[in-house]
């Protein structure tokens, strides 16, 4: 039952991942959507960093003095002058952590 | 020009720091997957067929919460549904294949080799074998998701929950998007989706995922037409 359920998830899944590519030539899009198409990852992964800063696991806004808030901060500091995503993700967490653990603790 | 074999090694490196975050959160994803009461061949088998990340959490904990099946399907896909947009953006750099090795591949495109991938085409569009490159981040990606949603199976979650390691994958995308902050009208964009995001997060089925990049991708359209 629960494995029907995941075959069809897995082949929905694999429909979005396949259609753009195998389906759609590329000359069916114009000129400007391509123009748009540029700006992907921009108007994606956001949708992904907010959620994960500012929402707590249980669905709720957290408060302004979240540590995930400063971590984050940091991160995007560090990343955006070492251009270095090991150091990005370390110092985002790193300085979570000193948060977390020393400071409020 | 590189060979396939150096494409897809440079695919390989160029995707390995996002290991950093992708490890703990497939160990996450499978102790989850037993906590919740699933049988451990059911929660691998989704790393395997579904193989997408935060949509196999979301999956169980629906149906464990007593969600019908046809709802925890749905909101799989709709989650799943930004891939549409990678594909977009892909299929200009892998017109040239065979639609066998279009079908292949599209297997493997996830966010993170989506996104390291996408950088690397914009720089060596003359490469013959790009996508080489690819088929690099995305089984690289796919290994170590399979071996880390399996640890957390076996091993149950060994990380401890008070490191907030699910904090790290916010951080990797923020480590894939820093660069565009130089850039004002990538910033508007990414504003405009963050806060989106955040407005929406209750729509039904998860559909905030799909919904905040639509908008923002209006919002580029009329910064184009602006910039004209």
């Amino acid at each position: 039952m629960t494995l029907t359920a995941i075959i069809f998830a897995g082949i929905l899944t694999y429909f979005t991942r396949m259609t753009m590519i195998a389906l759609i030539s590329r000359d069916m899009l114009g000129d400007k959507i391509k123009a748009v198409l540029e700006y992907v990852p921009s108007a994606v992964f956001p949708a992904i960093i907010f959620p994960g800063i500012f929402i707590n696991d249980f669905g709720t806004f957290i408060e302004m003095n979240d540590p995930k808030i400063f971590g984050a901060l940091v991160a995007v500091i560090v990343g955006y002058f070492s251009k270095n995503i090991i150091a990005t993700i370390s110092a985002g967490l790193v300085s979570y952590w000193f948060l977390i653990f020393v400071v409020f603790n | 020009m590189l060979t396939k074999k150096q494409l897809f090694t440079r695919g390989m490196l160029d995707i390995s720091p996002h290991m950093l975050s992708v490890i703990p959160f497939g160990i996450i994803c499978g102790a989850i997957g037993v906590e919740l009461g699933f049988h451990p061949y059911l929660v691998y088998a989704m790393s395997f067929i579904i193989f997408g990340g935060a949509s196999q959490i979301v999956f169980l904990q629906l149906l464990s919460g007593g969600a019908s099946s046809l709802v925890a399907v749905a909101s799989v896909g709709i989650i799943n549904s930004r891939h549409l947009l990678y594909g977009a953006v892909l299929s200009e750099y892998l017109e040239k294949l065979s639609f066998i090795k279009k079908l292949l591949i599209s297997y493997v495109v996830v966010d993170q080799g989506f996104a390291e991938s996408n950088k690397f085409f914009k720089k060596n569009r003359s490469e013959e074998f790009l996508h080489y490159h690819l088929i690099g981040t995305g089984c690289t990606m796919w290994v170590c998701w399979q071996i880390a949603t399996l640890s957390g199976i076996v091993l149950g979650s060994f990380v401890p929950e008070e490191l907030g390691l699910k904090f790290a994958i916010p951080l990797t995308f923020i480590a894939i998007v820093v660069q565009d902050l130089k850039k004002l009208d990538h910033v508007i964009v990414m504003i405009t989706c963050g806060l989106s995001s955040l407005l929406f997060f209750d729509a039904p089925f998860k559909s905030y995922i799909i919904i905040s990049p639509i908008i923002a991708l209006f919002v580029a359209a009329l910064l184009l037409r602006l910039k004209k």
